[in-house]
């Protein structure tokens, strides 16, 4: 019997971002369905009546929800491919430690950073840099959270990366000065989401911006035709494209697929802003 | 070295998140040394060492390497010694369920008991509102089970412990009483039976030095 696996979702939400990436770690074919938060589905709502919130997975017509636990029964259920989990109990404590701290610290200043101003703001700032400056000690000199391997916690940030553009221009401040190592991770994600899933690019001086030869992006990408529109601003690509952590990028095609463009999300952000009056 | 002797947990006497590690390292028969930790007078250099972000317990050290947060701490026990006492079912669905009540319990229905207890006067009605609902859907989700694990205490029982015990002290040191019998027939049996269980109330506090604590620390804030 085929599976039937269908994602109750909002495109913009770093919570769904999850399980859209999971899904697409393991190859699993699902039907995307989104939905409207200001008008909620019957189906979400009887899937999902405790907290009423995507995303909710609905396997064999049977619904998981919360993003983490989504996460973690994709990986026991489909555990043939890309482990998300660690195998080793110690190690998959400090994922779950990890990812109670992400969904706590992380969560609540950066909640409060896009959709508030003055003294909240300035203060979920203050708490939300603080948060990351711990998670950047974490990582330390790893390629990812997982260690070697894209894990549950890179899986986790993911979606909060895709909106740190939207929180530094919301509050502005800048994050890669403080968390560099945290941020040269982030962008990894974000220059392969500006150069092939075409997403909206902002219009800023080439001279900004050094970017990589055509014959770099070929030779790790095979096939992609180099458009090179107009890059993005604060990226820095040439560093980008490093072998190393380029090829990184390329293995998370799950992550481009999955995750929206900066732009798009700021475009939200600055609207549901204006519509609350902030 | 046996595996067990090099556990330690750093608890608190009265902390139901403690007593949640304790619960589970006592029904899997794992021995170990138990350091309490007096965490509102002075933190100790051992707490700090071992959990350097939070500065909280429960903290489990095990073959020298600390695990914080207790529901964390329970699902290491488990992966550690799984064939003890299984604390969360082997399907993945029903495991993904355990996991999202426990989950429940610990961000949302705790902190609105507790708040039905001891929050100000001005927001209490909505407050013991809201601490109904978290309770409605427990009863519901527990139906005519012994306990939320089924036949045997599981995943979610443990992560309910403040709903079996502390939340029943609560209300009569507050005099605002919410689980009633009438109200909440399933969660009062299941409650007695958890704390009835051999082992689980061998684990838990006394009630008058729960009871002489909360009155102490929130009884002015009552009413």
């Amino acid at each position: 019997m085929a599976d039937e696996v269908v994602l109750l979702d909002y495109w913009a939400s770093p919570f769904g971002m999850r399980a859209r990436i999971a899904l697409r770690e393991k190859g699993v074919k699902f039907e995307y369905r989104e939905e409207n938060l200001r008008d909620k589905s019957p189906l979400l709502l009887q899937m999902n009546p405790v907290h009423k919130k995507i995303p909710v997975l609905i396997h064999n017509g049977k619904p998981v929800c919360e993003s983490m636990n989504v996460v973690q029964y994709i990986d026991e259920v489909w555990s043939n491919k890309n482990t998300i989990l660690p195998s080793d109990p110690y190690q998959r404590a400090q994922a779950r430690f990890w990812i109670d701290f992400i969904d706590t610290k992380v969560y609540e200043p950066a909640d409060k950073i896009w959709f508030t101003t003055g003294e909240v703001q300035e203060t979920a700032k203050k708490d939300f840099i603080e948060a990351l400056k711990i998670l950047e000690a974490e990582l330390g000199d790893k390629p990812y959270f997982g260690g070697d391997n894209f894990g549950f916690v890179d899986i986790a940030m993911t979606g909060y990366y895709s909106w740190f553009q939207t929180f530094e221009k919301c509050a502005n401040f800048s994050i890669e000065p403080e968390c560099p190592t945290l941020m040269a991770s982030a962008k990894r994600c974000f220059f392969l989401i500006s150069l092939v899933s075409g997403q909206p690019l902002s219009q800023i001086s080439p001279e900004e911006v050094q970017r990589p030869s055509s014959k770099d992006v070929k030779s790790l990408w095979p096939g992609f035709e180099a458009g090179w529109r107009t890059p993005q601003p604060r990226f820095h690509y040439h560093q980008a494209t490093k072998p190393g952590s380029a090829k990184r990028c390329l293995q998370r095609k799950t992550v481009v697929d999955s995750v929206p463009g900066p732009d798009e999300l700021f475009a939200l952000a600055f609207k549901l802003r204006k519509e609350y009056g902030v | 070295m046996n595996q067990e002797e090099q556990v330690q947990l750093l608890g608190l006497w009265g902390s139901p998140f403690s007593k949640r590690v304790e619960m589970v390292l006592k029904l899997k028969g794992i021995s170990y040394e138990y350091i309490e930790e007096d965490v509102y007078v002075k933190k100790s250099h051992l707490l700090l060492n071992y959990n350097p972000i939070h500065k909280k317990v429960p903290v489990l050290v095990h073959q020298g390497r600390s695990i914080a947060e207790s529901l964390v701490i329970v699902e290491y026990i488990e992966d550690t010694w799984k064939t003890n006492y299984p604390m969360l079912p082997h399907d993945p669905y029903e495991r993904s369920m355990a996991r999202f009540w426990a989950k429940y319990v610990d961000d949302k229905v705790m902190l609105t008991l507790w708040k039905a207890c001891w929050g100000p006067e001005s927001v209490r009605e909505k407050m013991v509102e809201e601490a109904c609902e978290g309770l409605k859907y427990l009863e519901e989700e527990l139906g005519d089970k012994q306990f939320f694990g089924g036949e045997t205490i599981g995943f979610v029982d443990i992560a309910a412990d403040f709903i079996a015990y502390w939340f029943g002290i609560a209300q009569e040191a507050s005099g605002v009483m919410i689980m009633t019998a009438e109200a909440f027939p399933r969660l009062q049996r299941w409650s007695r039976n958890f704390v009835g269980n051999n082992i689980i109330k061998e684990v838990l506090p006394p009630k008058e030095k729960l009871m002489a604590l909360f009155k102490a620390q929130f009884g002015n804030n009552a009413a």
